[in-house]
């Protein structure tokens, strides 16, 4: 039983881990900020996700459990906060995002068939 | 009334949680604690539907959670194949999405979720429009769906 739980500690470890650095190549393969912001967006969420998991299949039923999901859910409200706060920085700093058309199109997605 | 007993609840819950002892001594400092951040809290004014959200029940849990995971999961798996792609097939775009909500918090849960899922960053929102950049056309087109049913689930979420 212990090892079953090993492996699959070692299988999501690993994932994370290939998402983490994942996230480091867009982030340096990117063309422009805004862009990049994507690459981070793949660490903060699979990366960090999955090793956090990871780490409660270590845990077990233990107050650890609780602070490893703790951990995660205010991952998962800070880092899209820090995420749009960069973006809107950057926007409102005058840093224009680089694009293919350069019209925006303007989307109602209640009106779309 | 009943956002401040859901907020000491709240506080009491993880007061227990993260230290696990059940000392007098230190339980007693639990609710210390717990009664001077509430009573702060009443004096800013701050305890209402958004710091102690308890309208929402347990339905951001049971009902949009998983669903949120699945697209996360399936949006960083599409992200990353483009990342790793010799050609990295991107086309940045730049969307406005109108938002249904009517509750700030489900506005800011929306444009949170939106941001979550890789490809998609919410920039900014004016109103009841976010404007949305996004990695690829096929992204913004396919989270022009998507958004279109978070949307919804969001508003679900929000209930009456």
């Amino acid at each position: 039983m212990n090892w079953m739980l090993d492996a699959i500690t070692w299988v999501l470890l690993l994932g994370g881990a290939f998402f983490s650095i994942v996230g480091g190549i867009g982030i340096v393969r990117l063309p422009d900020f805004f862009a990049r912001l994507h690459g981070g967006g793949i660490t903060d969420t699979l990366g960090a996700g999955l090793i956090l998991l990871g780490l409660m299949f270590q845990a077990g039923w233990s107050l650890a459990l609780v602070k490893l999901i703790m951990i995660l859910a205010f991952l998962f409200v800070t880092s899209p906060t820090a995420c749009h706060a960069l973006a809107h920085a950057a926007l409102s700093n005058g840093l224009q995002p680089q694009l293919v058309e350069p019209e925006t199109q303007t989307c109602d997605e209640g009106q779309q068939p | 009334m009943k956002h401040t007993i859901s907020l000491a609840v709240a506080l009491g819950a993880v007061w227990m949680l993260w230290s696990g002892h059940t000392e007098p001594f230190l339980l007693l400092l639990g609710v210390l604690s717990i009664l001077a951040v509430v009573g702060i809290c009443w004096r800013m004014q701050i305890i209402d539907g958004e710091s102690a959200p308890i309208q929402l029940g347990i339905r951001p849990f049971v009902a949009y959670l998983p669903w949120l995971i699945k697209e996360i999961v399936v949006a960083n798996l599409d992200v990353t194949r483009r990342v790793l792609a010799k050609e990295m097939p991107i086309a940045p775009t730049v969307i406005k999405i109108q938002t249904h909500q009517r509750t700030d918090l489900g506005r800011v849960i929306f444009a949170n979720s939106i941001t979550l899922t890789p490809g998609t960053v919410s920039v900014t929102m004016s109103g009841d429009e976010i404007t949305v950049h996004a990695l690829s056309p096929t992204e913004a087109e396919h989270d022009t769906e998507c958004a279109a049913d978070m949307n919804r689930r969001v508003v679900q979420l929000e209930g009456s």
